[in-house]
């Protein structure tokens, strides 16, 4: 059960990992990374880390997120 | 010619790093490197000697208090250098 | 932005929020978490907050100045709890040996300064993650979208 999990998980990521770079516009390449890391943060707690799941799903899905898109707003959204 | 030069190079990349990963030790296995003294030692006295029930939170802020002062540190440089970067045309 | 149902939905969320990230600081001793996963949450609520309405009125709900203050009282008074130790005569950042409440394991008001600490880095972490939205947002420079 959990074997089948963790392999469903680890080819979410690998497909988000490869669809970021493989995406043109910027901000659905964000919004892929933002699953890449709620993905992550499902992994961590697989891992019995829910230290590093919460710090993930915090760090990684909200403020990058937030960041990239400010920046993103100065700039230009086409790559 | 070029392609076949690019495959090898990928192909040796992917090689080495399947290697490292299968010869990596197992997840949870007790026999792991990892499961020395220091985890053990940690477990047993961990909620006696600091009087938590998260040991990991034990660990970070008391055992090894100064590595976090030093990183609540490198967060206020941080921000700082970023600051500084970002204010430094607008005056 | 303005929007009714980002406004709406946010409103009724931010509470809930915040409500989260404390449990997450004040529990920091007991449950998983603790500084700086706890900042993160509380930081990106007040973000939310100041996205969802405009940024001035999220601006009022935390000026420059209280970042200021908390970005260099965290460090403070974790540094201020280190030398208690020293004051008692043991080492730097000392916990329990140093004097400061032990109380009973799975308690509250237990393991000593562990809980302060977490509070003063997770404020700090907070008011990192708000400053660098504000002053990335805040930044002259030609939106080309």
């Amino acid at each position: 059960m959990s074997i089948v999990l963790d392999t469903l998980l680890l080819s979410f990521l690998i497909v988000c990992a490869v669809a970021v770079a493989r995406t043109r516009d910027l901000l659905s390449a964000i919004i892929i990374y933002a699953a890449y890391s709620l993905i992550m943060a499902v992994i961590w707690l697989q891992l019995e880390a829910p230290d590093i799941a919460i710090t993930e799903a915090a760090i990684g899905a909200g403020v990058t997120t937030l960041l990239l898109i400010a920046t993103i707003s100065k700039t230009r959204r086409e790559e | 010619m070029r392609l076949v030069i690019i495959l090898f190079f990928l192909a040796l990349i992917g090689f080495t790093l399947v290697a490292t990963v299968a010869e990596m030790p197992l997840y949870g296995h007790p026999e792991n490197p990892t499961n020395n003294e220091v985890p053990e030692r940690f477990i047993e006295k961990g909620t006696e000697e600091t009087g938590v029930m998260n040991i990991i939170g034990g660990i970070l802020v008391d055992y090894r208090a100064f590595d976090t002062l030093g990183e609540a540190t490198v967060l206020f440089v941080a921000i700082a250098a970023a600051l500084s970067a970002l204010k430094a045309h607008s005056h | 932005m303005e929007d009714l149902i980002v406004r709406t939905i946010s409103r009724t969320l931010v509470p809930f929020i915040q409500v989260y990230g404390l449990y997450i600081i004040l529990h920091g001793h007991l449950t998983p978490g603790g500084s700086f996963s706890g900042g993160a949450v509380l930081g990106s609520s007040m973000i939310l907050f100041a996205l969802s309405f405009n940024l001035e009125r999220g601006a009022k709900k935390l000026s420059h100045d209280a970042s200021t203050v908390l970005e260099c009282g965290g460090i403070l008074i974790f540094a201020m709890l280190g030398f208690y130790g020293i004051l008692a005569g043991t080492n730097f950042l000392t916990n329990l040996k140093a004097g400061f409440y032990p109380g009973v394991p799975g308690e509250f008001f237990s393991a000593g300064f562990i809980i302060f600490i977490t509070v003063a880095l997770a404020f700090k972490v907070a008011s990192t993650v708000i400053t660098l939205f504000y002053n990335l947002i805040e930044t002259e420079g030609e939106a080309h979208d």
